[in-house]
């Protein structure tokens, strides 16, 4: 009631505030009407689905007006009988790296401070201790000696980066995607002390690429556009996932390391990793329940 | 209502009156607040990139600062329980004062919350119903509650004792009583929940601790009444305001005993520590003997470490305590002991090493440092109006008076 009485009164406002002003344009006009109703909507998970199109369409048209060209922004919603889950391989990867860049190109990360999602750890042969492993390292790969395991947001069942949100700005999807509300973000970073596993980013200026690099094909609780002073994270590439395809980073794999897919199919290949592999998962003693499991052949 | 605003009038020409040394140091608080606000202005347009953070110590300098002046809002209580409900006459004088630098910190702690965030245009999200409160699950939503709240506390009790005394009448127990009754527990209240706020993290194991909540009182209960102390000892050089040594014994005798406590809670936390090391035990590793080259953060911790051993060890010998310049010399000590303690020894090595063992230092940078200033002079500048207005009409100066 109050959200509505507030959004409904200064959209009133904003239009006030942009048809009175008479030097502006009328796209600088349109963008700023745009961009006022886009400051006063409201949380996305609150949102009816009309006021989802709504926002999408607003979204789309100011994209257009900053950039030139159309980007679909899809709302979609998650399907019924879908939990996704990932595996990674410890044996099969290499270090190759083409996982991260994928993940970038795909997700619109910023350029300037090369944001990545993923991280991948070279290990000395002869434990797993995060301690010692580089993931900062630049040599030809694969080193002799050494293993590789990359890390991400894990999607945890239980997430605390979820439950320390002062705005629920960010919340676990029914098929397990741990998703922002980039809009409803206010940028304090709790969520970031409270993951362990190091699955969140934040944008630190304002994020850049270039126009002919911006994947169009987004979703709104992915990878559309950021704005600076915003989280953002790993959604499996939700854009892609809620189609029935692979996240970009299990197809870029070359060696196979990765694996996705509805842990709740009988007959996935998730399922057969988890029913036939030794699996474990990473600080499991924190009880987060990632749903990212590693295993070795 | 022409009472009240004559009542504010009043208020606002004794604050902007005085000699000399109080334009002065008015004046340079002011400068100070004007180049804070010019570094934030660049930090909103750059964005908290002109920090020192990172997505490895994603809080810094701000957070740290708040988490000391929460602690200092808090020790209002121990003026505030000893004159109301104890009936300890000696504390009453410092009560107003109290509640004034409870106010003053208050107003800095949500100061520096809001420049910490990312999209502070975003801010009204955390209004209750307005935005969308994650109540109760997040302790930063509980944080906004309690602060806010003890706030209002802060300022409608002495605003209505004031305000009575202002038109000639006594203030009525009956009805601010309960209030203050509520102030004590709020208090506790504020400094616990924003110990909460880092002991909920299992993800950071130096702030997942038992202790952090008690520990945070006794520090707090040791640094804010040292201010108090400090405070009182100003007001009375410079002002007809007469404050007994009496009372200032009496407070000093609370710092000690919370020095004291604050102590033997570090003691038992670096124990557990060091005697049986544990991957748990990495970010104390590394505060108090860095790991490999980086060792940032020692030089804080052991100036924090000394200061707070030797201004614990003067306050503790009855001699040294009851000699004034001693005391004030052991109280500054303790104040920066406790406010090393709170950033440099807790909020950022909590951050270090991250999640995967990486070590990425941090230093704040000349934006962080000026906007800290910023408001810390702001701080200062509330509180010096505060006492500039209270303690006229406490002694009886200023009262109303029908204009003709």
């Amino acid at each position: 009631m109050f959200q509505q009485l507030t959004a409904s009164l200064l959209t009133g406002a904003g239009l006030v505030n942009s048809s009175c002003s008479v030097t502006a344009t009328d796209d600088k006009r349109e963008k700023k009407q745009l961009e006022w109703e886009e400051y006063f909507k409201g949380n996305y998970r609150l949102m009816s689905d009309n006021e989802k199109q709504d926002t999408v369409k607003r979204l789309e048209r100011l994209y257009e007006l900053n950039n030139g060209n159309h980007a679909s922004i899809s709302s979609e919603q998650p399907s019924e009988n879908v939990l996704f889950g990932y595996a990674f391989n410890i044996s099969k990867c290499q270090g190759y790296m083409d996982c991260v860049n994928a993940c970038v190109q795909e997700n619109n990360q910023d350029r300037n401070s090369q944001m990545q999602y993923i991280r991948i750890h070279e290990h000395q042969n002869g434990q797993i201790n995060f301690d010692l492993a580089d993931d900062d390292f630049y040599h030809e790969v694969p080193a002799a000696g050494h293993f590789y395991i990359g890390t991400q947001c894990f999607h945890c069942e239980n997430p605390p980066c979820v439950e320390v949100c002062p705005v629920k700005a960010t919340w676990k999807e029914k098929d397990g995607i741990v998703v922002i509300d980039y809009d409803w973000c206010i940028g304090c970073r709790y969520c970031m002390a409270a993951c362990p596993y190091d699955g969140r980013r934040f944008n630190w200026a304002t994020p850049e690429i270039p126009t002919e690099e911006i994947n169009k094909d987004q979703h709104y609780l992915g990878n559309r556009l950021r704005k600076k002073g915003v989280m953002e994270k790993c959604t499996f590439c939700i854009q892609r996932s809620r189609k029935g395809n692979n996240p970009a980073c299990v197809d870029a794999c070359p060696t196979g390391a990765r694996i996705f897919g509805n842990l709740l199919d009988p007959n996935s290949e998730i399922r057969w990793v988890l029913d036939n592999k030794k699996v474990f998962r990473l600080k499991e003693d924190l009880g987060t329940e990632p749903k990212f499991w590693y295993f070795m052949d | 209502m022409s009472i009240i605003i004559q009542f504010v009038k009043d208020g606002i020409k004794s604050a902007s009156s005085g000699n000399k040394t109080y334009h002065l140091w008015m004046g340079s608080l002011t400068l100070l607040m004007i180049l804070g606000a010019y570094a934030y202005s660049v930090q909103l347009k750059e964005g908290l990139t002109v920090t020192g953070m990172s997505d490895n110590v994603s809080w810094g300098l701000y957070i740290s600062n708040f988490t000391f002046l929460v602690g200092v809002a808090a020790a209002a209580v121990m003026l505030v329980l000893p004159t109301y409900i104890l009936k300890d006459i000696d504390f009453s004088k410092a009560v107003l004062i109290g509640e004034g630098l409870a106010v003053s910190a208050l107003v800095m702690c949500l100061a520096f919350v809001t420049v910490d965030l990312g999209n502070p245009a975003k801010a009204w999200h955390l209004i209750p119903f307005i935005g969308l409160f994650n109540w109760p699950n997040s302790m930063l939503s509980w944080d906004v509650l309690v602060l806010n709240g003890y706030l209002f506390i802060n300022l409608t009790i002495p605003f209505y004792i004031l305000y009575t005394k202002y038109i000639g009448k006594k203030p009525n127990e009956k009805l601010y009583f309960p209030g203050v009754l509520i102030s004590v527990f709020w208090a506790i209240g504020i400094h616990l929940v924003t110990a909460f706020l880092y002991a909920g993290l299992p993800a950071r194991p130096f702030w997942n601790s038992a202790l952090l909540g008690p520990r945070f009182l006794a520090s707090a209960f040791a640094a804010g009444p040292a201010l108090i102390i400090l405070a009182l000892e100003v007001i009375r050089k410079y002002s007809e305001y007469k404050i007994e040594t009496k009372t200032i014994r009496k407070i000093s005798l609370v710092v000690t005993v919370a020095a004291q406590i604050n102590l033997i809670m570090l003691f038992s936390e670096l124990f557990k520590e060091f005697y049986a090391p544990t991957h748990h035990s990495s970010s104390a590793i590394y505060l108090f003997f860095g790991i490999g080259d980086k060792t940032a953060l020692m030089p804080w911790i052991y100036t924090s470490l000394a200061l707070n051993i030797v201004a614990t060890i003067i306050l503790t010998v009855h001699l040294l305590r009851n000699d004034l310049r001693w005391m004030n010399l052991a109280l500054i000590m303790l104040f920066v002991a406790i406010w090393i303690d709170k950033g440099m020894g807790l909020i950022i090595p909590g951050f270090i090493p991250g999640s995967y063992g990486d070590i990425v230092e941090y230093f704040p940078s000349w934006v962080e440092v000026f906007v800290t200033l910023g408001i810390w002079a702001m701080g200062f500048f509330i509180f010096s109006a505060l006492i500039k207005i209270g303690i006229p009409i406490e002694i009886g100066k200023l009262r109303f008076q029908k204009k003709d």
